[in-house]
């Protein structure tokens, strides 16, 4: 057959500068437009919440340097006002997850690394591809936009319960700027689910796919059955908003002493049910992919074959196949029946278990194993306990009677950004430092990579563990203000300690950042396979040209044949022929 | 074939599975369409339970006018297939006459669509004046958009032809407008006794 007939691939590149690096269908550079664009909304999700954690530890005091440098809306003589105060904290949410974690964790590493992991010479479809960032990135531009529109940004959390929602100022913005991620969250889940089953390498069968992977395939399936509820609940959301409906609005409410004027009918535990249905698997899709990328980082560090690789792979897909029916163990105290809470009381406890198994299985793996304390591996070691505390704090918040107390309280907060925070960012950062020398051909520095985990560690640990005190002394979550209420007094100290923690943190990321552009710029060249790798990303040239791979490769093996009895060396990559 | 510096893969890749990418997309494609309609008509179940009362749709709408759109849209589904299988049969007239008509039968819907909105519109009935109406313009118009894509990528389709009629994808593209322009269908084949019946 005649290339000209082909479907567009890598082989239609344009040379222009243009093609090449803006406009790019290759699925690395897109990859890595992802890469920064996600750091990019990580950095200003991150500086959005260090200004809040100024209000929490320093109540009504005025921020020193840059506030006098906020315009005065948002923070007259460098106090931040409530609104200001909610705009923060919506946002932080809805940047964090669905522009920063998500897009770095699919977009950025599963686009680069998933297509080179199965021997494919791109995605299956580069165009979708290019779509689909090149929605991403004015959908989260019009996120960020919104805070200097009228109005503001969206104020009624990340969560946008309606009534709340569908009368506070700044909501529009956030509904359409939603709808524009969304639909390129679903570009992009098709693709990868494409990919992963059509584009395999001759050999490579479904049972030796690498870990990572299939974490990419189950979190594909979820963002593309999960996402779209969440674009009909935000349609009518909207709806509510701009063409007076009212889904989600009963009748008869008063907003500030005045009566709304709609017709009413509407059931605001639709919204909750509908987000929670998206956003229950949300927190599988943030962190299925670093499991893998902790399973890959963990078998080539301790030079053995993963303990478990069926059992994990099962459990990733029970877990995927569960997540669809546990969205309602974040409204047990929202009015819905007890008899329904039950249920997901029930259907919560057994989805912890695959988890457990998971994580069993990575800590299994450590066992008898040589390992190689290197910077990748240091972030998958922390990751192992950490990730261990945010699910195992978990279960007393999927449990309906204790959840009555800790509901809304700081121990929320701590539990979910133990799981996202030391448990998802961990291991992408650990990924970073395992594909760089992919990436780029070069290798981060190890000394200042060493600075950079302990600092990150410790500090993350300092920012939330605090927080599950607060939470069992009753601090509740979303206040302006915690010493306004008796009860918060004794623990405020403890803000003052997260806070502190917070801005170090952010300290500890400049070795990072530098080590990143230093690295590009000056960095030597490395090996090809820095890391003595056995998965097949690692059977191309770094970074590899387009195309990828000199000729399709042919797979011989699973993905982790470390220390194989017999072989001449401890790696026997899988695209060697015995 | 040419040479293997200019292009390393064989242009034609061999699916895995089996299954030409293009049609695994469109139907996964789909799947995330069945869930947004899904979760309307959930919307639209909750919320008719828990109203204490609620309009029988025959007595409110148009029923002659729905039962119309649904023959056209049915017939489109029909002049589709045939388009379909006029391009496998490789009969370049048959396949412009039949794309056409769905074409043009996707206009007459929303022709349709349009004077029974105009109607609504005119009796002073709008999304915001009750739940049920609401609920009406609400999927009816979501529908519609979809419509309006499918029309589209017919449209595509027609004018693509004209360069690529011996295209080795083309057959398969005009595979997954199809597949598409079906869902349109089965969709109003769920709104249709949804709203205007029950």
């Amino acid at each position: 057959m005649a290339v000209p007939h082909s479907e567009p691939r890598s082989s239609e590149h344009g040379s222009g500068f243009i093609d090449k690096y803006v406009f790019s269908v290759d699925h690395k550079v897109i990859g890595l437009q992802y890469f920064f664009t996600s750091c990019f909304f990580l950095i200003v999700g991150f500086a959005m919440i260090m200004l809040l954690r100024w209000q929490l530890a320093f109540p009504g005091q005025p921020l020193p340097l840059i506030g006098r440098l906020l315009p005065m809306t948002w923070a007259p003589d460098g106090i931040l006002m409530p609104e200001f105060y909610n705009q923060l904290g919506a946002m932080h949410g809805t940047i964090m997850v669905f522009l920063g974690i998500v897009p770095l964790g699919v977009g950025a590493f599963g686009n680069y690394i998933l297509p080179l992991q199965i021997g494919a010479p791109d995605m299956a479809f580069p165009r979708l591809n290019m779509m689909s960032y090149w929605l991403y990135l004015p959908g989260g531009m019009l996120m960020l936009l919104s805070f200097v529109l009228p109005g503001g940004a969206a104020q009624s959390g990340w969560t946008s319960y309606a009534p709340l929602a569908i009368v506070n100022p700044g909501q529009t913005v956030w509904l359409l700027a939603m709808v524009v991620i969304i639909t390129s969250s679903l570009l992009g889940a098709v693709n990868f689910i494409v990919t992963t089953l059509n584009m395999r390498a001759a050999g490579l069968t479904l049972g030796r796919l690498p870990i990572f992977v299939w974490a990419q395939l189950v979190t594909a399936i979820l963002l593309l059955l999960a996402f779209p509820p969440l674009e009909a609940a935000a349609v009518l959301q909207l709806m509510d908003r701009i063409a007076g409906t009212s889904f989600y609005l009963p009748a008869g409410l008063v907003v500030a002493g005045e009566s709304l004027k709609v017709a009413g009918g509407g059931q605001p535990l639709l919204w909750q049910h509908l987000f929670w249905f998206l956003a229950h698997p949300e927190v599988y899709v943030l962190i299925l992919p670093s499991m893998g990328i902790v399973a890959e980082i963990i078998a080539n560090g301790t030079r053995k074959p993963i303990f478990g690789y069926t059992e994990i792979v099962a459990s990733m897909i029970f877990i995927g196949a569960m997540s669809f029916i546990v969205w309602a163990h974040h409204m047990f105290l929202s009015g819905m029946s007890p008899r329904l809470s039950n249920f997901f009381l029930v259907t919560t406890m057994i989805i912890s278990v695959p988890s457990v198994a998971v994580l069993t299985c990575l800590v299994w793996s450590l066992k008898g194993g040589s390992i190689r304390f290197t910077t990748p591996m240091l972030f998958s070691l922390a990751f192992l306990p950490l990730f261990g505390i945010g699910g195992l704090t978990g279960l007393p918040l999927g449990l309906t009677v204790t959840d009555i107390y800790l509901h809304d309280t700081y121990y929320v907060i701590g539990h979910f950004h133990y799981v996202v925070v030391t448990g998802t960012i961990i291991a992408l950062m650990g990924g970073t430092y395992y594909w760089f020398p992919k990436w780029f051909g070069k290798q981060l520095n190890d000394f200042w990579g060493k600075i950079h985990f302990w600092g990150t560690a410790i500090c993350m640990n300092g920012i939330f563990f605090p927080m599950f005190i607060q939470g069992l002394a009753g601090v509740q979550r979303r206040l302006y203000d915690p010493t306004a209420q008796l009860h918060n007094l004794s623990t405020q100290p403890l803000n003052v300690v997260s806070s502190v923690s917070a801005w170090l943190l952010f300290l500890f990321q400049i070795p990072f950042l530098v080590n990143i552009v230093y690295t590009i710029f000056k960095g030597k060249r490395c090996e090809e396979n820095p890391w003595r790798a056995t998965t097949l990303e690692w059977a191309c040239a770094s970074p590899p040209p387009h195309g990828n791979f000199e000729r399709p490769p042919r797979v011989y093996r699973g993905p982790y044949e470390y220390s194989t009895p017999r072989a001449r060396e401890d790696w026997t990559p899988q695209h060697v022929p015995s | 074939m040419t040479t293997p510096a200019a292009a390393p893969y064989p242009s034609e890749h061999v699916p895995t599975t089996g299954i030409p990418n293009g049609k695994l997309g469109v139907w996964l494609f789909l799947a995330s369409e069945v869930m947004l309609f899904a979760t309307l008509f959930t919307t639209y179940i909750v919320l008719r339970m828990a109203a204490p009362s609620w309009p029988a749709g025959w007595e409110v709408l148009n029923v002659p006018l729905a039962t119309l759109n649904t023959v056209v849209l049915i017939t489109s589904s029909v002049t589709m297939v045939l388009a379909y299988a006029k391009a496998c049969e490789r009969d370049r007239a048959g396949f412009y006459r039949m794309i056409g008509l769905t074409i043009a039968l996707g206009f007459a819907f929303l022709v349709v669509k349009a004077f029974e909105y105009g109607a609504k519109f005119h009796h002073g009935h709008f999304p915001s004046t009750d739940i049920f109406y609401a609920v009406y313009f609400t999927m009816t118009g979501l529908h519609g958009l979809h419509v309006i894509g499918g029309i589209g990528f017919n449209v595509y389709l027609a004018l693509w032809a004209r360069e690529h009629w011996e295209h080795p994808l083309f057959i398969g593209r005009v595979e997954y407008g199809g597949l598409y322009w079906h869902f349109v269908d089965i969709v109003w084949i769920f709104l249709f006794p949804g709203l205007y019946l029950l």
